[in-house]
């Protein structure tokens, strides 16, 4: 074993860190080396983040112990850390949009004499680590807001390079890039480890984590649970640390129950510029499944369909009763009975500074309410029910949503749904960027759904949760929607070629009309 | 890699383009406030003339000194409200030292430094108790007020006859200085701190906290010190408008500049100030005040009453900012 010869770079022993009466690490154990890259695999809450944080001199452990190089390391503030060579890639990108590349990537550490900024020198020290990564398109002087999404987190990186980092931390760095961005981020991260640089990635992808990653630690509850060599584990190994069980069935065997009912109906539907026609009946007790590649204008027809974008034309029948689409405006929506789950939780998903009952009750504030007047106990025992019956992690219902993992801040975006009664249940993206504990969970919930006979229809570009689920799917291409397929029709392959514009027929898979193109290019 | 410089300058152009655009926007502003008074009143020679054009920058000292101050406080994201409070405490105080006998020098030092205290102030209470600066600086705006008023005995503090009188008068005493004192310090300071903002470590740390606060400290920049540093400075700046308006009104009166931190956000705003930190520029906010000048000098020329003026202002400062957020939401995409 090679690795073994290398020596230890960073070794944290019995890690631990209370916030008030929540436990966030309760003895992490980690050991990385020069010229390796180490995944830290967990479900969100289990304090892979407060790790990081602590690593980055955000702020000090409770408990145990820190070296670096085998010499002790408590840094007091991130400036400390940064000196003794550690750096943090955050998942959102923490640059200065109004500020230059050459700025960004010296903050901190700007050459200067007598507090006169040296332009020369750091526009030299700028290319010197730009050199390495063959991006043209970024000059030292443009400014980052000008600059695509990939390039950023070139500069991000660039940014721990400059600092002369031999510790980086990279905090799921691949949550905002496009597939051949993760590659080249890839490349990067093999060039550092060839450097002899130790990498701790964090990601929820255990694809990628096989992909770029030597060694592993499980985070569990913040304890460690299990480190060793990748080679040596299969994934499935790697979940049941991760969850503590095994998770054999992430998605709930469900009857393909479909009543014969038809709960909305949409025809000829369509919504400028992203979406040109879609018509499709959804059943109650159904899970329609709807693909397709980002910007296809999936997301655009479900808020048209629920009054949040200006549909041109088209028609429904919720229950059989006819209503046209365009006028339609959410709060009417709702009232017939549709539910939305949004996307981005984050932007319009909850109100985050709210807490838990409130963004629960949001939606029918009637139930706990009289005369317009909230009563506060009732919101909260209602929002218990909720909080207890999808397992959502959280101190008390006032507990705000913010404060809140990704995974629980989404079920109780859900709880809301569910909460509201909706029939017609439209879930755009449900699981994006939560853990699979939370994952398995919220399908259950979709499931139970289905079975109380409600309608859904549920937008993913997760291919396995597709057909994990769903009846039927339908493939948004192009801001055209295919005819919906019962599920044993479709394979992964034919779904995606269908997503990228060819079609399919009798399961074939013919390529794009010359026509189409035609009509694309009039268009 | 012909093909990808010729990609690159494609890309470069348009943003080249729009920097520029940007930074003549209010320019443009301030040639169309001018040409359309110069066409509107009856005469035009007076409204342009040398003799006008001195009384409108008598008119923006203040304003444009406080505005070099509040630059420096926009860009890093913050704002300061107690700027009028702290003119009226400065005047009051510098008034009094006059009054009591002491140098006029000591006296200006003096009334400078009560600005730069309060500064400091309200520096501490942002980044010591974690208030944020609207409510901070709110808060100050009375406090200030209160003292100032106070240690007037809430009256007008009349001063002997000295040289400080002289700093904001229309027509300076050597006659060839052609502008009063007062304006030549406020272009020498603007000159000055627009360098500082440029081309000192100090500077683009300012920019980066406004831009993004979160990464700058991760990035070690002590952003508590950076903050005090800021207010105290920019109190500094207003502390001197204080000065000069005491020199204009030739007394201390803790009555005045009432709703002036108004008049110098909006300066700053005109002139291409984010409110969400991390833009603007110390030539844009001085173009700003110059805007609200000719504008008021302007509707004084015509003849129109008060109210007219408080209405266009607020209507210019609006369609700035629109344009403004206009020309972002093309470029932040």
């Amino acid at each position: 074993m090679p690795q073994l010869m290398k020596m230890i770079a960073l070794k944290l022993s019995d890690i631990a860190k209370r916030f008030g009466p929540t436990v966030a690490l309760d003895g992490v154990n980690l050991q990385l080396r020069q010229g390796e890259v180490h995944a830290l695999i967990g479900e969100n809450g289990a304090g892979k983040s407060t790790l990081m944080n602590i690593l980055a001199g955000a702020f000090p452990p409770d408990r145990g112990l820190m070296e670096i190089g085998g010499r002790r390391y408590a840094p007091a503030s991130p400036l400390d850390a940064r000196r003794r060579g550690i750096a943090l890639i955050h998942q959102e990108l923490s640059l200065a949009p109004h500020l230059t590349v050459a700025e960004n990537i010296l903050m901190g550490l700007e050459p200067a004499r007598w507090g006169w900024l040296d332009r020369e020198t750091a526009r030299r020290k700028t290319l010197e680590v730009l050199e390495s990564f063959h991006h043209p398109e970024i000059r030292p002087n443009r400014r980052v807001a000008d600059l695509p999404l990939a390039a950023r987190q070139v500069v991000e990186i660039c940014r721990a390079m400059a600092a002369r980092a031999n510790i980086i931390l990279m905090d799921e760095p691949t949550s905002s890039l496009q597939r051949d961005d993760v590659a080249h981020l890839f490349a990067l991260i093999r060039r550092l480890r060839s450097d002899g640089v130790g990498i701790i990635y964090i990601s929820h992808f255990l694809e990628e984590v096989r992909e770029i990653a030597d060694t592993y630690t499980v985070l569990r509850d913040g304890l460690s649970v299990s480190t060793s060599v990748l080679s040596s584990v299969t994934n499935d190994e790697l979940i049941t640390h991760m969850v503590g069980r095994s998770v054999e069935n992430l998605f709930p065997s469900r009857e393909p129950g479909r009543a014969d009912e038809v709960l909305l109906e949409v025809r000829d539907l369509s919504a400028p510029p992203d979406l040109r026609h879609a018509s499709f009946d959804l059943y109650a007790g159904e899970i329609l499944g709807v693909a397709g590649l980002m910007g296809s204008g999936r997301t655009e027809m479900v808020r048209a369909i629920f009054g949040l974008e200006t549909a041109q034309s088209g028609s429904f029948k919720l229950r059989s009763k006819a209503m046209v689409a365009s006028g339609g405006s959410p709060t009417l929506r709702l009232m017939q009975g549709l539910g939305y789950l949004s996307e981005d939780r984050k932007g319009e998903g909850l109100a985050l500074a709210l807490s838990v009952a409130d963004n629960t009750t949001m939606t029918r504030f009637a139930s706990c309410s009289r005369w317009g007047w909230l009563d506060r106990t009732a919101q909260r025992e209602q929002t218990e029910a909720w909080i207890t019956q999808l397992g959502i992690k959280a101190r008390s219902p006032l507990q705000p949503s913010r404060t809140l993992s990704g995974g629980n801040q989404q079920k109780v975006a859900l709880a809301r749904l569910l909460h509201q009664d909706a029939d017609v249940l439209l879930l755009d993206e449900p699981t994006r960027g939560i853990d699979i504990g939370s994952k398995a969970q919220i399908y259950q919930v979709i499931a139970r759904c289905a079975e109380e006979n409600k309608a859904v229809l549920m937008i993913s570009s997760y291919l396995p949760e597709l057909f994990g689920m769903c009846d039927r799917i339908a493939v948004m291409t192009r801001g055209r929607l295919s005819p919906a397929r019962p599920v044993d029709e479709w394979t992964p392959e034919t779904v995606m070629l269908a997503a990228i514009g060819g079609e399919v027929e009798g399961g074939n898979v013919i390529s794009n009309r010359p026509m189409e193109e035609a009509e694309e290019a009039r268009a | 890699m012909v093909a990808a410089t010729k990609d690159e300058k494609a890309l470069a152009t348009p943003t080249f383009l729009k920097a520029w655009l940007a930074r003549l926007g209010p320019f443009i502003g301030l040639i169309l406030v001018i040409a359309v008074f110069a066409l509107l009143t009856e005469s035009p020679a007076r409204y342009l003339s040398p003799f006008n054009l001195r009384i409108v920058l008598a008119q923006t000292v203040i304003v444009a000194l406080g505005a070099i101050g509040m630059t420096m406080i926009i860009v890093s994201g913050g704002i300061d409200l107690s700027v009028g409070s702290i003119i009226a405490l400065s005047s009051v105080v510098t008034a009094l030292m006059l009054r009591a006998g002491y140098p006029p020098a000591m006296a200006v030092v003096a009334g400078v430094c009560v600005g730069g205290l309060v500064g400091l102030v309200n520096g501490l209470v942002i980044t010591g108790l974690r208030v944020v600066p609207f409510i901070a600086t709110l808060g100050m705006l009375g406090i200030a007020r209160g003292v100032a008023k106070w240690i007037a005995g809430q009256q007008t503090v009349n001063v002997p006859q000295t040289w400080v009188n002289e700093l904001a008068v229309t027509f300076p005493t050597p006659s060839w200085l052609l502008l009063a004192p007062g304006v030549w310090v406020a272009l020498l300071l603007s000159v000055l701190t627009a360098v500082v903002l440029r081309n000192t470590v100090f500077g683009r740390r300012v920019f980066a906290l406004g831009s993004n606060e979160a990464a700058a400290r991760a990035c070690g920049i002590p952003v508590r010190r950076l903050k005090l540093w800021i207010y105290s400075l920019a109190g500094l700046y207003v502390g001197l408008a204080g000065v000069t308006q005491m020199s204009r009104l030739r007394q201390g009166d803790p009555t005045v500049a009432i709703g002036a931190e108004l008049d110098i956000i909006a300066a700053v705003v005109i002139g291409g100030g984010s409110l969400s930190g991390g833009e603007g520029s110390i030539l844009g906010s001085m173009i700003g005040a110059l805007i609200m000048a000719f504008l008021r000098n302007g509707c004084q020329q015509m003849g129109w009453p008060n109210y007219i003026q408080e209405i266009i202002i607020g209507g210019i400062i609006v369609i700035a900012v629109a344009i403004d957020r206009f020309r972002h939401s093309r470029t932040f995409t």
